[in-house]
């Protein structure tokens, strides 16, 4: 066994561990530190098919974004130390079916077909590539969707401070006699001009 | 085998994307299935690289696909979050089962 191909199924088995236990552990917070490892070793992979750009990528956007959202998101909403309530047996049972037939329907159908590879030239490939072509308008360009993408991110940013932002209760009493007092000084104000 | 084909990655790309659905299915917290569904991109994202490698090593098509996918991943993760928070104050709870106000 080569030395790439040992690392290979180190890292594979290692995702499929760790996916395991994130779907399968008890405290949230565990859940969300077993992810944090998925995501590292698919970086790993990543790097064995030498796109160390996206790797970089991924544990920067994944690891550092992503994962410490959920983990703010947590510490916000759940008490500490609070298991998740266990799914009942029956419902186990059935995903669990179900995810295997269709792991086992899609898997016979990719093993039954042979991939050909279009060409066997290598080219030479780099971030700077990347990034020109990016922004090139030619093409091979992707100017259309790295703009579009850039909206959709705006948008998303909009999106969470107007839906995440905590609104000043309208029908609170206290909220509502001041509005009142304001109007009838407003109102007396007036009368005193006149 | 000792040399890792493009099936070998299909292979871990596939188990990832149904652990993901069984997560899916199975948990009722919502940051729960948040985090699948981290998991379901993820196993995306493997298939997009390891078809570019493999299958068209000249162009960088999956490269793109990737970075866009990861891009709209954390888009998807913040709104989501932001939703979860307001659910949490309007329900004092994030199980999807409590959230049925809008439902009958």
């Amino acid at each position: 066994m080569s030395v790439s191909a040992f690392f290979f199924y180190l890292f594979s088995s290692l995702i499929l561990v760790f996916g395991i236990l994130t779907v399968t552990a008890k405290a949230l917070f565990r859940s969300a530190i077993y992810l944090l490892f998925t995501l590292t070793n698919v970086a790993a992979l990543y790097f064995m098919l030498h796109y160390e750009f996206i790797a970089a990528v991924q544990i920067i956007v994944y690891v550092g974004g992503i994962v410490v959202l959920i983990l703010f998101s947590l510490f916000l909403t759940q008490q500490a130390g609070v298991h998740l309530s266990r799914p009942s047996i029956r419902q186990i049972v059935f995903s669990a079916l179900s995810s295997l037939s269709g792991f086992a329907l899609v898997w016979t159908v990719l093993s039954h077909h042979q991939f050909q590879a279009t060409s066997t030239t290598v080219s030479e490939y780099n971030v700077a590539q990347v990034g020109r072509q990016l922004l090139s308008l030619g093409r091979d360009g992707y100017i259309l969707p790295f703009e579009a993408i850039s909206i959709l991110l705006l948008a998303a940013m909009v999106g969470c401070i107007a839906i995440a932002y905590k609104q000043p209760d309208p029908v609170s009493a206290n909220g509502k006699a001041k509005e009142l007092g304001n109007i009838i000084k407003v109102e007396k104000e007036l009368a005193e001009i006149k | 085998m000792t040399e890792i084909s493009l099936s070998h990655y299909l292979f871990v790309s596939v188990a990832l994307f149904f652990i993901g659905v069984f997560g899916f299915i199975t948990r009722r917290n919502m940051i729960s299935m948040l985090i699948s569904i981290e998991l379901i991109l993820n196993s995306v994202n493997i298939n997009f690289l390891a078809f570019n490698k493999y299958l068209f090593p000249e162009k960088a098509e999956g490269v793109f696909f990737a970075l866009f996918i990861i891009a709209i991943a954390a888009a998807e993760a913040a709104v989501a979050i932001a939703i979860i928070i307001s659910v949490y104050r309007r329900f004092r709870s994030i199980d999807a089962d409590n959230i049925d106000s809008m439902k009958y």
